[in-house]
C-alpha cells in the first residue's frame, strides 16, 4: 500500500515542518473568514442553516459531511460562486478580513481575486499551459512577457508541476493527465496571488497517485495560504487539515481541531459519521 | 419480451433504417446526377466554328490565323450551298405566280432554318441582336436545327377527341423537281465540314459576362452578384446575431419580455422568404430609402434579416454548450463577466457559431424570393464594390428562375440554366464543406 505509506511519511514531515503552536487550532491564530448566523437559500430551501464559524488564517480547514449537506454550497459562498445560480440568496453575515462578502458595495471580482478556487473536476481552459497560468495575471493587467514568464514559472513550481511541464508550456493543457490538469488549475489559481484557496473536492476525480500528489501540494502550501478543502474522504481530511468542520443537513454540527474531532468528537452524530455508521 | 422477439425487433428496425437511407440516397442521386451531367455541358461541349467566331468577335479570344483558315475551309462548303440557293431563286422568278407563292412561303421557312443553323446568309443585312449574328455554336443544337431544316413539323388534328399529334414531312419531297431539292442531302452530308465541330473546354462560362441575355458568354456577373449579396448579408447579420445570442444567453433575465423575444425569434425563422422580400422592398427601399431602387445593399439587408434568426439560434446553442466549468474557472480567477465572455466563452463556442454562420451564408446565397424585389435583375454587367449602394445585380438564384420561366428563348439555352444550377449548388456545397473543415480545425485546436 504505497499511498498509506506515503501518507504516514507525510505526517512526519508535517510534524517536523509545522511550528508547535500550529497544532493548537481552536482559539489560536487570527480569523480570516468569519460566519455569523449565515444561511444560504435556494429559492425557499435553506441549504446552509445559521452557520457560525471562524476560519483561521493560514491554516487548512477541512469540511466533511454526507452528500447534499451544504458543504460545497458553503464553500462556494465564500467567493460568491453561488451568484451564478439566480435563485440563490443568503442571510446573516459572512466576513472576509472584516468586510461583508455579501455587502452592498462588495466587488465580487476583487473578492474572487483574493479568494481563489479549485474545482472538483480539473477544468483547464482549452489553451496552452502557459496561457492557462497567465490568464489571471493578464486579466489583472500584467502584459510584460518576461514578467508573465516569471509568474508562470513561480506558480508552476509552487504547484509542484514545473518539472513535468517546463518543456511543453506551449502545448494544450487538455493533453495532460487528470492529476496534472488539477495541479495546473492550482497553479492557475496561485498565479493570481490569492490569500485564500478554496478546494472543492479537488481529488474526487483523480486516482490515488494523483491524489497523493495533490495532498503533498496542500502540505507545501499550508502556512502560506488560508486553505479550505471540501472532501468526502475522511482519511484525507485527517491527513491534510488542521481543523475540520462537520456539516449535516445544512447545519454545522461540529467544528474542532482535526485531531480532536477524529479521535474524540463531542457530538454523537459526528462520531457516527466518522466511524461510518451512516453516510 | 423474450430474446427472439427482441432480436426480430432489432433487425426489422435496422432494415427499415437502412431502407430509408437508401431511399434518401437514391433521391439525392436523382437530383444531383442530371444537375452535374447537364451543368458540366455548359463548360465541356462540342463547339462549332460559330462558337469560335463568337469568342473572337465578342471576347477577342482565340487564334486569328487558325480561325481564318477554318473559316476559309468552311466557306468553301457553304459557297456551294449559297450557289444552289441563288439558282433556286432564279428558277423561282420564272415560275407561274400561284406556284411561286406556294414555294415562297416554304422557301422562307427553309431560309430561316438555314440562318439559325449557319448564321446570316449572303445578302442579309447585319442583324441587330447578337444571337442572330452567329449560327449554332453547339453541335447537339446544330443537329436539332438540321432536323428542323430537313423536316417540316405538322400537327395531326383529325381526331377531335385527343390532342394533336406532331408529325414530320420531308422538305426534300416538297421541293422535288426544283433546284432546291439537292441542298437537303448536301447539307446532311456536309454539315460537319460547314460547322467544323470540335471538343471545347469553355472556362469562360464561369469568368465571362453574358452576351445578348445569356445566349452566349458566361455567368460571371451572376456569380459575383451572388457573392456580394451573401457576404453583404453576413456582414450585417453575423455580428448582430452573435451579439443578440450573447445577450439572450448571458444577460437577459428570464421573464415575459425575454420569452416573447425568444418566440419572436423562432417565429421569424419560420416566415416564408417571399415575405422577407416584400418587407425588404417596403422597408429598406420605400421607407428607409437606402437606395433609389433595387440595389445590392437593399438585397443584402433583406437577406440579413432573413438569416438573422438562424444565426442567433445556432450561436445561442453553441454558447449554451460551453461547459459551465470554463465559466466558473474564469470567474473564480477574478475575471469580470464581460472578460469571461470574450476570452473563454466565445472562443470555446466559436466552432458552433461559425458553423451556423457559414450555413446561413449558404442559405443567403441560394435564396431567390428576398432579392426579387430588392436586388435582382435578369441581365446586367458584373458590379464592383463601388456600385453596391446604387446598382442592382444579376444573381444565380434569381437568374435560374428567370431563365427557366421568363426568358424569351428559354428552350434554346437550357445548358446555361443547368450551368447556373451547378454553379450555385457547387458554391453552397463548398461553403458548407468549408464550415465542416473550419469546425474540425478549431475543435482540434481546442481539444489539444
Amino acid at each position: 500500500m504505497t499511498t498509506s505509506e506515503s501518507a504516514s511519511a507525510k505526517k512526519t514531515t508535517r510534524d517536523i515542518y509545522l511550528p508547535p503552536e500550529r497544532k493548537v487550532v481552536a482559539g489560536g491564530g487570527t480569523a480570516h473568514i468569519v460566519a455569523k448566523n449565515f444561511s444560504i437559500y435556494y429559492s425557499e430551501f435553506e441549504a446552509v442553516k445559521k452557520v457560525s464559524a471562524d476560519i483561521l488564517s493560514k491554516y487548512v480547514t477541512a469540511i466533511i459531511g454526507p452528500s447534499g449537506c451544504g458543504k460545497s454550497t458553503f464553500l462556494r459562498a465564500i467567493n460568491r460562486m453561488n451568484d451564478l445560480i439566480p435563485s440563490c440568496h443568503t442571510s446573516g453575515s459572512l466576513l472576509f478580513d472584516g468586510d461583508d462578502i455579501y455587502g452592498k458595495y462588495t466587488d465580487e471580482v476583487l473578492l474572487r481575486k483574493k479568494v481563489g478556487m479549485v474545482f472538483q473536476k480539473p477544468n483547464p481552459f482549452p489553451k496552452s499551459i502557459f496561457d492557462n497560468i497567465a490568464y489571471g495575471p493578464r486579466l489583472h493587467g500584467v502584459s510584460d512577457k518576461k514578467k508573465l514568464m516569471e509568474i508562470v514559472e513561480r506558480s508552476l513550481r509552487k504547484a509542484a508541476i514545473w518539472d513535468e511541464v517546463c518543456d511543453r508550456l506551449d502545448k494544450n493543457a487538455l493533453g495532460l493527465s487528470g492529476g496534472q490538469q488539477q495541479r495546473i488549475c492550482v497553479a492557475r489559481t496561485l498565479a493570481v496571488e490569492p490569500e485564500v484557496l478554496l478546494l472543492d473536492e479537488p481529488t474526487s476525480a483523480l486516482d490515488p497517485k494523483a491524489t497523493a500528489k495533490i495532498e503533498d501540494l496542500i502540505q507545501e502550501l499550508r502556512g502560506s495560504y488560508t486553505i479550505m478543502i471540501v472532501t468526502h474522504n475522511m482519511q484525507q481530511a485527517s491527513r491534510v487539515s488542521d481543523s475540520t468542520m462537520f456539516f449535516y443537513e445544512g447545519v454545522l454540527v461540529e467544528h474542532a481541531a482535526t485531531a480532536q474531532l477524529f479521535t474524540n468528537p463531542k457530538d454523537p452524530m459526528t462520531e457516527d459519521y466518522i466511524t461510518g455508521r451512516f453516510s | 419480451m423474450n430474446i427472439g422477439t427482441r432480436k426480430i425487433l432489432d433487425r426489422s428496425f435496422t432494415a427499415v433504417g437502412i431502407g430509408s437511407i437508401v431511399v434518401m440516397a437514391l433521391a439525392l442521386m436523382i437530383i444531383v446526377v442530371p444537375i452535374v451531367s447537364n451543368g458540366i455541358g455548359a463548360i465541356l461541349f462540342t463547339g462549332t466554328i460559330e462558337h469560335r467566331k463568337m469568342l473572337r468577335n465578342e471576347f477577342q479570344r482565340g487564334n486569328v490565323q487558325n480561325l481564318a483558315s477554318e473559316v476559309a475551309s468552311s466557306e468553301r462548303y457553304r459557297a456551294r450551298l449559297y450557289e444552289m440557293l441563288t439558282t433556286f431563286e432564279g428558277e423561282l422568278e420564272t415560275m407561274a405566280p400561284e406556284k411561286k407563292r406556294e414555294y415562297m412561303s416554304q422557301y422562307s421557312q427553309v431560309k430561316t432554318a438555314l440562318q439559325a443553323l449557319l448564321g446570316p446568309l449572303p445578302g442579309d443585312t447585319t442583324p441587330m441582336l447578337t444571337r442572330f449574328k452567329y449560327g449554332q455554336t453547339r453541335w447537339e443544337k446544330a443537329e436539332e436545327k438540321l432536323h428542323e431544316l430537313l423536316y417540316e413539323s405538322k400537327w395531326d388534328n383529325s381526331n377531335a377527341d385527343i390532342m394533336g399529334k406532331e408529325y414530320f414531312v420531308s422538305r426534300a419531297k416538297a421541293f422535288e423537281g426544283t433546284a432546291l431539292a439537292p441542298i437537303f442531302p448536301y447539307i446532311k452530308t456536309n454539315l460537319r465540314e460547314m460547322l467544323l465541330p470540335e471538343f471545347t473546354l469553355y472556362w469562360g462560362f464561369i469568368t465571362d459576362s453574358s452576351v445578348d441575355s445569356h445566349f452566349f458568354g458566361g455567368i460571371w456577373p451572376e456569380i459575383k452578384g451572388t457573392f456580394f449579396l451573401a457576404i453583404g448579408a453576413m456582414l450585417f447579420a453575423f455580428p448582430l446575431g452573435v451579439v443578440a445570442a450573447i445577450y439572450f444567453t448571458e444577460y437577459a433575465k428570464p421573464g415575459f419580455l425575454n420569452s416573447m423575444l425568444r418566440s419572436a425569434n423562432s417565429t421569424l425563422a419560420g416566415v416564408p422568404s417571399i415575405v422577407f422580400g416584400m418587407f425588404g422592398l417596403a422597408f429598406f427601399i420605400n421607407t428607409l430609402r437606402v437606395s433609389e431602387s433595387k440595389s445590392v445593399i437593399a438585397g443584402s439587408l433583406t437577406l440579413a434579416i432573413m438569416i438573422l434568426p438562424t444565426i442567433i439560434r445556432s450561436a445561442e446553442e453553441a454558447i449554451l454548450a460551453v461547459p459551465k466549468m470554463y465559466r466558473e474557472a474564469s470567474l473564480g480567477l477574478g475575471s469580470t463577466k464581460w472578460n469571461t465572455i470574450a476570452t473563454v466563452i466565445i472562443p470555446a463556442a466559436l466552432p458552433g457559431i461559425l458553423t451556423g454562420g457559414v450555413i446561413s451564408l449558404g442559405r443567403a446565397a441560394g435564396e431567390t424570393a428576398p432579392i426579387i424585389f430588392t436586388a435582382a435583375v435578369s441581365v446586367g454587367s458584373a458590379i464592383g464594390l463601388a456600385d453596391v449602394f446604387s446598382s442592382p445585380t444579376p444573381a444565380l438564384s434569381w437568374n435560374i428562375y428567370n431563365l427557366a420561366s421568363e426568358h424569351e428563348a428559354a428552350a434554346q439555352i437550357r445548358h446555361v440554366q443547368y450551368g447556373m444550377v451547378l454553379a450555385l449548388v457547387t458554391i453552397v456545397l463548398l461553403l458548407n464543406l468549408s464550415a465542416i473543415v473550419l469546425r474540425a480545425r478549431i475543435s482540434k485546436k481546442l481539444k489539444g
